[in-house]
């Protein structure tokens, strides 16, 4: 469905904001770019879907070409941008009309009805864009880039700034789209985010896609977590008694540090504390963290980074 | 072609149009009432009659193309500017259009509107002086041209601009001297021949004395030469469009 080969934009400042993007998504796929701010996430979107032009490269989308063949390429895209951008005084109705006729297509008000009540907006149909709420706003970026029945769909960012309940919503509905056979493309901060709705997660850093990983894979690292425990008299070396339990003395400090699988059945923790007790070793405090981005990131792409 | 995209960009600029109404009819009526008030009746009865044409009547055509010209200008400047500016025009990026279309779409409504404007200045003046049209196909057709030629030149600086400054600041700095200096108020005949001479280089001078020869049946020049100037005017802000549109500059990143 979409097919990026050897990508790359250099803005006219000679900021290099891609360099040399690969990447395949297959057809109903849902697919999330993860990456700090100023990745590039934005900037990769927009060459796709039509907003800046690629210093090298090619881009395909349902096989067409995005500058060759750029009617069919783009009739296929939906596009709801990071930003709010809405002409303030248009009505959510007229402006629906009006992206939609863009794509050359007359209106079709059953389906407008739709996908108003989908993103509950359909009270709102009326009112001049400029008075709805932040969280609205966005909605009806969604709605206006369904209304010409995208095959595929971009989201940049689409929980910023967004509630609790919308932002399930919003995972819903993706979900259904899913279900329709629309391939779907995010951009997030959050790696949770990415775990609740991706098939596929690509992470990218200044420019660069560093790895395209399955889900499961992902969230698998992510499940790791660590136990830190501080002894009241930190140990010198590991005693026997303790060698079998898969643990690390931590030479500077002397704690304990413990690994575990968060969502396994046994984590071992309450073993570990009835033998440290039994032996008359007395903790003074513990403290757990979970892996973050970052740790799996250079744990899994090693010396590349 | 994707005929309802240009139907959608014509249909949603014209409904801005209607929604500002009131104050973009009460500039022209106004400023052209004034006119009326300090050159027509003021100054224009102690004038003599030009090209034996009453002062009074002489200078409606000039005054008819003052508030085209600057209406075009401005509509067109700002239609492209403003989705620019807020950030909508991602939509008309990321939609399968081409260039022309955007261009028939964002022209076609400005140059619709400042048509209309125009008819209304011509009513108004006709309340000042009872007018006879010599010419009326011509006129309409001049009009017509003036609209299009000033629209696309619009665009073109609603498509430079970076900020409002400049939105405002060009037609203020071209196209107001160019006006003044057109022959709206004055045959180019009274000036000393160097100013002649210059005034040749001012497009504004070829529409005004074609439009003057199409309600009084004289003019400056001969008719052909007005029309083949508006030609060359529109054919350079076409290619100007065209070339911008190439390279994508003042447009995408
Ligand atoms: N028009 C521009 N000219 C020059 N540099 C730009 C331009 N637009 C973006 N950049 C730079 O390109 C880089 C990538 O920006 P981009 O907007 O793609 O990041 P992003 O991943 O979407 O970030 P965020 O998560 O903050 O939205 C940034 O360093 C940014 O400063
Ligand atoms: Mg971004």
């Amino acid at each position: 469905m979409l097919k990026i080969s050897n990508l790359t934009k250099s803005y006219d400042n000679g900021f290099t904001a891609l360099k040399n993007i690969d990447l395949e998504v297959e057809s109903g796929e849902i697919f999330a770019l993860l990456g700090p701010n100023g990745a590039g996430k934005t900037t990769l979107i927009s060459i796709i879907c039509g907003m800046v032009n690629p210093t090298s490269g090619s881009v395909k989308v349902g096989g067409y070409d995005i500058l060759s063949d750029y009617r069919k390429a783009r009739s296929l895209i939906g596009l709801v941008p990071q930003e709010i951008t809405l002409e303030p005084f248009l009505t959510v109705v007229n402006s629906l009309k009006f992206s939609r006729g863009l794509f050359g297509k007359k209106p079709d008000l059953k389906l407008m009805e739709d996908i108003l009540k989908k993103l509950s907006l359909w009270d709102k149909r009326n009112d001049k864009t400029v008075t709805l709420s932040g969280g609205m706003k966005r909605r009806l970026l969604i709605a206006k880039a369904l209304y010409h029945e995208p095959r595929i769909l971009f989201l940049d960012e689409p929980t910023a700034g967004v509630d609790v309940e919308l932002r399930k919503d919003m995972w819903d509905l993706v979900a259904q789209l899913k279900a329709d056979g629309v391939t779907i493309i995010l951009t997030t901060h959050y790696i949770e985010e990415a775990e609740a709705i991706a098939d596929r997660v690509g992470i990218i850093r200044d420019g660069e896609l560093l790895m395209v990983e399955n889900k499961a894979t992902l969230v698998e690292r992510l499940g790791k977590r660590q136990l830190t425990v501080q002894l009241v008299d930190p140990l010198k070396k590991l005693p026997d008694y303790l060698q079998a339990l898969d643990l690390v003395l931590e030479a500077k400090t002397g704690d304990l540090i413990y690994t575990y699988e968060a969502d396994g059945k046994r984590t071992g923790i309450a073993n570990l504390f009835s033998t440290l007790s039994d032996n008359g070793i007395i903790i003074r405090d513990v403290q757990t963290s979970q892996s973050s981005l970052e740790d799996i990131m250079i744990d899994m792409l090693g010396d590349k980074i | 072609m994707n005929y309802q995209a240009v139907k959608s960009i014509y249909v949603s600029e014209m409904m801005r149009a209607i929604r500002t109404i009131t104050q973009s009819l009460i500039s022209p009526v106004l400023s052209t009432s004034l006119y009326f008030v300090v050159f027509g009746t003021a100054i224009g009865s102690r004038m003599d009659a030009i090209d034996g044409v009453e002062y009074g009547l002489f200078i409606v055509p000039g005054l008819i193309m003052l508030s085209v010209l600057a209406q075009s200008i401005s509509n067109a400047s700002f239609g492209i500017y403003f989705p620019k500016f807020i950030g909508s025009i991602y939509e008309i990026h990321t939609a399968p259009i081409s260039a022309i279309e955007i261009l028939i779409g964002y022209v076609g409504a400005a140059a619709s509107k400042s048509m209309f404007i125009g008819i209304v200045t011509l009513i108004t003046a006709n309340l000042f002086v009872p007018l006879h049209i010599e010419h009326p196909i011509a006129m309409f057709s001049f009009l017509i041209l003036t609209c299009v030629g000033f629209s696309l030149f619009g665009f073109i600086i609603g498509l430079w601009a970076k900020n409002f400054e400049q939105l405002s600041l060009i037609p203020l700095l071209v196209i107001t001297p160019l006006v003044f200096l057109g022959g709206s108020f004055y045959s180019i005949s009274m000036l000393p021949p160097f100013w002649q001479n210059v005034s040749f280089f001012n497009p504004v001078v070829y529409l005004v004395s074609g439009f003057r020869w199409s309600f009084f049946g004289v003019g400056d020049m001969p008719i052909s030469t007005s029309l083949i100037a508006i030609a060359i005017f529109i054919g350079i802000c076409a290619a100007i469009i065209t070339w911008t549109f190439r390279t994508g500059y003042k447009i995408k990143e």
